[in-house]
């Protein structure tokens, strides 16, 4: 059968979000040479489209409309059900951002079709693709067929697909806005402006290394034991979710996809399993430490150096080493 | 206020996986299951609303015969009454599938509010609760942080309304208000759950729980395969006693890795 792969680019206020490359390449890979095409929803965004149009794809597609100004899951569900009605994809390619599980179920649910999410590889089996999903907080991995009617859609992990692979092309491909219509008052939401809740006072991403601490922590009062680490390798300390969760630490040092994503030098995860919402969040470390009682985490899937191990014996251990 | 929250069971966090023999599912047989944590977060904001508002909270849950112990769990904490969608092909069901047998059960009962948990701990669709909107025909919001019923409604119109907070990415947040009834989805850890007290379970016992059949199966996904995890990387594994892995590990950041 011809395929033919659409993307939904995201952007916000005319910046776009470098997940799309990732999506663009993993919708290449999909295409195998077929086309690709780039549909970017979202009023008056021609910066996007131009840099979007360096990638190597059919064409750009602009959907403009007043409705799209401030995102809302009815405008984009009503706007992009009619884009993929006249575009005609075989399989619809998303970013799992948080946008995109907004309103993706939704899309896919009023047109009736497949939706696989949070998709990490595409395997091909005679012809057929098989997407790769993590289940059970990263525990097991599936190969998940969509059925049903195309297109199928899909969404990819954040970090999965790398964006310096997606292919650019020799000359800018052509851009060319759609029409659709829209009526503001069937949508139901109503949006205000996004805002932060305080500056962030620290900020991870800048630093060298860093020690972070999950659930097998136990209890706040243990958190000496972690910081006692970071202060031997000149460390800065951080959680995943659960922790800032409780309040054992505040919500500016959480690593994850709701928090802050780090790349430092040297990450030590302290008694974090590796649910996927933390591993988005620090899987580009250059060296990553893992230290878990569960040799079978998921965290140790990422991980250089694992210690399968009682992060109470070992964290001392450890310092006590540096301190030699 | 009418106020529904749907809850997922899913195996427990301590629980090793097992395949069965085709290696398209888990052995459910080896398993123990709890209540999916976003989704008691859910719950813990429906009391938090009828407790503000009045009315009640119905729980709702597609699965097996299994389910009915996190059912169960959910009346003691305080939830009025249940509905149950039984079916053994729910415990492995995709989102729409769920959602669907979900619909079926709950369109006639006029909630004002539908919440549940941003997403499963199991399969992890995160599609469930924005799915069952679309079937009920109501709107929805997902990752929600904070819930604000305003009877009154917004300005200029006469219907009830709600005000939540979302949650997007990288420490962004956003209000977002809709009319009612409405469905959301809710971020875990956004209140302190309450415990079952031992007067709650004992009233949880004559509390009804309605069981439903679902009409219709039309699965959207096929698991073709499910396996553990092929490593990305080549971890290293360090053994040995305590003080003998901490020395080594130094060693290997020092010389290998030099990060210290």
């Amino acid at each position: 059968m011809l395929k033919m792969i659409l993307v939904v680019a995201e952007q916000r206020g005319g910046a776009l979000n470098r997940a799309t490359w990732e999506t663009i390449a993993a919708a290449q890979q999909l295409a195998s040479g077929q086309p690709v095409t780039v549909v970017v929803p979202g009023s008056g965004k021609s910066a996007v489209a131009t840099e979007l149009a360096t990638a190597q794809v059919k064409e750009v597609v602009t959907v403009d409309h007043a409705t799209l100004d401030l995102y809302t899951p009815d405008g984009y569900t009503a706007a992009l059900r009619q884009a993929i009605e006249q575009l005609a994809p075989t399989t619809v390619l998303l970013p799992h951002t948080y946008q995109t599980r907004d309103f993706a179920p939704q899309l896919a649910a009023r047109m009736d079709r497949a939706l696989i999410t949070d998709v990490v590889a595409i395997k091909n089996a005679g012809g057929e693709a098989m997407f790769v999903r993590p289940m059970f907080q990263g525990k097991l991995t599936a190969d998940v067929v969509p059925q049903g009617p195309v297109p199928h859609f899909i969404t990819c992990q954040i970090g999965a697909f790398r964006a310096d692979q997606a292919a650019r092309g020799t000359s800018p491909a052509p851009v060319r806005s759609l029409a659709i219509t829209a009526d503001a008052t069937a949508i139901r939401q109503k949006p205000e402006a996004p805002f932060q809740e305080a500056r962030q006072a620290v900020d991870l991403s800048q630093a060298e290394r860093i020690v972070a601490v999950g659930r097998g922590i136990k209890g706040q009062e243990h958190l000496p034991v972690a910081q006692k680490l970071a202060d031997a390798l000149g460390a800065e300390l951080a959680a995943s979710r659960p922790i800032c969760d409780a309040g054992w630490l505040p919500m500016e040092r959480q690593i994850g996809s709701s928090g802050q994503t780090v790349a430092p030098k040297l990450y030590v995860a302290l008694g974090i399993s590796g649910a996927i919402q933390h591993l988005v969040g620090m899987k580009g470390s250059r060296t990553i430490v893992a230290i878990n009682k569960d040799a079978d985490a998921p965290i140790f899937e990422v991980a250089d150096y694992g210690i399968a191990g009682d992060l109470f014996e070992m964290v001392p251990a450890i310092v006590a080493e540096l301190q030699k | 206020m009418q106020i529904a929250v749907c809850i997922k069971q899913v195996p427990t966090r301590e629980w090793q996986p097992r395949l069965d023999d085709a290696r398209t599912w888990i052995r459910e047989q080896d398993a123990s299951f709890e209540m999916n944590e976003p989704d008691a977060y859910a719950l813990e904001a429906s009391l938090r609303l009828k407790e503000k508002h009045g009315g009640e909270v119905v729980v709702c849950s597609a699965g097996p015969a299994r389910v009915a112990q996190v059912v169960r769990e959910a009346l003691a904490r305080g939830a009025d009454r249940a509905i149950h969608v039984e079916d053994d092909r729910l415990g492995s069901a995709d989102a729409f599938v769920v959602a669907e047998a979900l619909a079926g059960a709950m369109k006639d009962e006029r909630f004002d509010l539908v919440l549940t948990g941003l997403q499963s701990d199991d399969q992890g669709f995160a599609q469930t609760g924005v799915v069952l909107a679309e079937r009920l025909g109501l709107p929805h919001a997902t990752i929600i942080m904070d819930v604000q019923v305003d009877v009154q409604g917004v300005p200029g119109e006469s219907t009830p309304a709600v005000r939540v907070k979302r949650e997007l990415e990288g420490g962004w947040f956003q209000w977002v208000a809709m009319p009612l009834p409405a469905v959301l989805t809710i971020q875990s850890g956004i209140n302190q759950l309450r415990y079952a007290t031992l007067k709650g379970i004992m009233a949880a016992k004559k509390k009804e729980i309605r069981k439903v059949t679902p009409a219709a199966f039309a699965p959207r996904q096929k698991i073709v395969s499910i396996y553990v995890p092929e490593k990305g990387k080549k971890t290293q594994m360090i053994a040995g006693s305590p003080a003998e892995a901490a020395k080594e590990l130094v060693r290997r950041l020092r010389e290998e890795a030099r990060v210290i």
